[in-house]
């Protein structure tokens, strides 16, 4: 147990490590002058190559990835020159909004996917499993933004139940309490995670009630409520552990469309701004950040699921 | 065998020599020939209506965005009509705001989806085939440095690094392929990967390596086709992906430059025209990319059900 979690956090920390090379080539390949960035397009060649020397862009490759690590390693994610700030007081004013809007439709996602997924393996091939199969699919198949667009033109356009902006409020307690307004970005980030986590749970559950414990629960004379709770949502959810870890990026991805459409101050919404000046030390910066999210997520849901399930950790 | 001159043919489902059938061996087992067994698939996969119904409509997609535009003008340049017409008045689907034939654009912004979801899938189906069968065969070393870049580049949000690319080279069809290919080749480089893990040991090519079979033989012949249902599965969803991915970049206004259109930079405008009450500009095209979406993807489901892989669907 103890020797597996070692061997995955060591993995963990060459991919970070990767994650970090490839970023900075990334920097070195779209931005390679900063002075350039930094001083504008009328400055002479010389004032850039000062500015390079003085800010050491000029040194070995190598050895500016040295120093980028060791930036990194220090919580220094970089300068946003376009802006005049760090990296990091961006991140900080606006990670909260986003890891709410994303944490939310992720944990609700979760909640509708489960049962769902139960109810459809349970009426297998019946009409509602074909319907709910149906439903799935499309929400699926649809694009975040194109959804987004068809529930603000609903309800926002056409029923004026809700705001066709998500909540504009500074603090983040504010966006909390401000469900009125929140709910739509909600839905529709939820909607897409929640057609394929019930599809994924639906075969696992499937997988599962073909399972001989099952056939004893049963057999043993458990009520088909208590089969289903005790024995085949504890063991069935277990996939879903890896699956979300799995789908942090697209939830990340998800999470800028969603931003955008609805005008959310966080950190997709700061992404897709910043690409636009070209301000590519910020964004480079919220890629590794997006990255490195990533890697944790997956390191704590094989974690969790070895803590969940002894089978792994005999393995 | 008798010598070849040039290449050597692809070795796909028609071309796979027929071996003799062993039904009759003692065991009595279903063993078939892979030419028997690719046209078991083909039967299983055409009897699965959703199957059916999603080649069918990437048909009609391909005639509406390929064949279409001969018979109906595909301008994205000339303005013939008022701005925001609605539909019925000249033109069918009505008019943007630059006062072009929304049909038409419809017609050249699908055409420019289906191509970058097709080439981008195929590039990304040979980079991951070929990194996943070296990884598989040599293994060692190279197979764990091949493995924790595939691991580095799952980790990072495709999206957010597609957009900075686009954003930084410009966008044209055979640039987003290239990009988009480039980016995700990972699934399939793992799912190739596990299958010769796992078919290397098979009695088959165990005979064939005991015969003096090549490395190279070896790949080309036994472990690709072998693989080729698994790629092919991979390929169609990643169809489907790219094209989501396409109309991202162009909602967020990174997608084709002028005057080439794609489907998401045509919904972009969405929003403010839904307010305006002009839905044309947001339904019809919105409808489209969720059926072509959809049709990829009952294809993708029908084929994984008929070569019946585990396939991990994200």
């Amino acid at each position: 147990m103890t020797a597996y979690i070692i061997r995955r956090l060591l993995t963990s920390v060459v991919v970070v490590i990767g994650i970090a090379l490839l970023t900075f080539i990334m920097i070195h390949v779209v931005a390679p002058s900063p002075g350039r960035a930094v001083l504008g397009d009328k400055a002479s060649a010389l004032a850039v190559a000062t500015f390079n020397k003085a800010n050491g862009y000029d040194r070995p490759v190598w050895d500016q990835f040295i120093s980028y690590l060791n930036q990194l390693l220090h919580g220094n994610l970089g300068y946003s020159y376009k802006l005049n700030q760090s990296v990091n007081a961006l991140f900080n004013e606006n990670w909260a909004r986003s890891a709410y809007l994303a944490g939310i439709s992720l944990f609700l996602a979760v909640l509708v996917a489960i049962p769902l997924g139960i109810l459809q393996a349970v009426k297998r091939n019946t009409f509602t499993d074909q319907a709910l199969t149906g439903v799935a699919f499309t929400a699926y198949s649809m694009p975040d933004n194109f959804l987004g667009l068809i529930l603000i033109a609903v309800f926002a356009l056409q029923l004026h139940w809700f705001p066709a902006e998500a909540s504009q409020s500074e603090s983040v307690l504010r966006n909390i309490i401000d469900v009125h307004s929140m709910f739509l970005p909600i839905v529709t980030l939820m909607s897409t995670s929640v057609a394929g986590y019930s599809r994924y749970m639906r075969s696992s559950a499937l997988d599962a009630l073909a399972q001989d414990y099952i056939r004893l629960a049963r057999a043993k004379g458990l009520s088909e409520r208590s089969v289903l709770r005790r024995h085949l949502f504890r063991n069935a959810s277990l996939a879903m552990v890896t699956l979300i870890g799995l789908s942090i990026p697209a939830l990340l991805g998800g999470d800028v469309i969603e931003e955008n459409l609805f005008n959310f101050h966080g950190l997709g919404l700061l992404f897709v701004n910043e690409l636009n000046t070209e301000d590519f030390p910020t964004v480079i910066a919220l890629v590794l950040i997006g990255g490195v999210l990533t890697v944790i997520g997956n390191l704590i849901a094989d974690v969790a699921l070895s803590v969940a399930d002894p089978r792994i950790r005999i393995a | 065998m008798t010598a070849t001159i040039g290449p050597a043919p692809v070795p796909g489902p028609g071309l796979t020599p027929r071996v003799p059938s062993v039904d009759d061996s003692p065991e009595g087992g279903q063993v078939h020939g892979p030419r028997a067994g690719w046209r078991l698939a083909f039967t299983a996969f055409i009897e699965n209506k959703l199957a059916v119904a999603g080649l069918g409509i990437v048909l009609v997609f391909l005639v509406f965005c390929f064949v279409g535009p001969f018979f109906y003008h595909g301008d994205t340049t000339s303005v013939t009509f008022n701005s925001l017409a609605p539909p019925g008045s000249g033109a069918p689907l009505g008019t943007d705001s630059n006062g072009l034939d929304e049909l038409g654009l419809i017609m050249v912004g699908g055409r420019s989806s289906l191509e970058i979801g097709v080439f981008s899938s195929v590039i990304a189906t040979v980079i991951g085939t070929l990194v996943g069968a070296i990884a598989g065969l040599v293994g060692g070393i190279l197979d764990a440095i091949l493995m924790r870049l595939v691991d580095v580049l799952l980790s990072i949000p495709l999206l957010l690094v597609i957009l900075i690319v686009s954003a930084h080279y410009g966008a044209s069809v055979f640039k987003l392929s290239l990009m988009i290919g480039i980016f995700s080749w990972l699934g399939s480089a793992r799912l190739v990967r596990g299958e010769v893990l796992s078919l290397r040991v098979r009695d088959f090519v165990l005979a064939a390596r005991t015969m003096g079979a090549t490395r190279r033989r070896l790949i080309y012949k036994h472990l690709i086709p072998n693989s080729l249902g698994v790629v092919i599965v991979n390929a169609t969803f990643q169809v489907a992906d790219a094209i989501v991915l396409l109309a991202f970049l162009g909602f967020l206004g990174f997608g084709l430059n002028y005057p080439a259109v794609d489907w998401g930079d045509m919904l972009s405008g969405g929003l403010t025209y839904l307010q305006d009450g002009d839905w044309w500009l947001v339904y019809p095209v919105g409808a489209c990319l969720v059926l072509v979406v959809m049709a990829f993807n009952f294809i993708g489901d029908a084929w994984r059900d008929t070569v019946d892989v585990r396939l991990r669907r994200r």
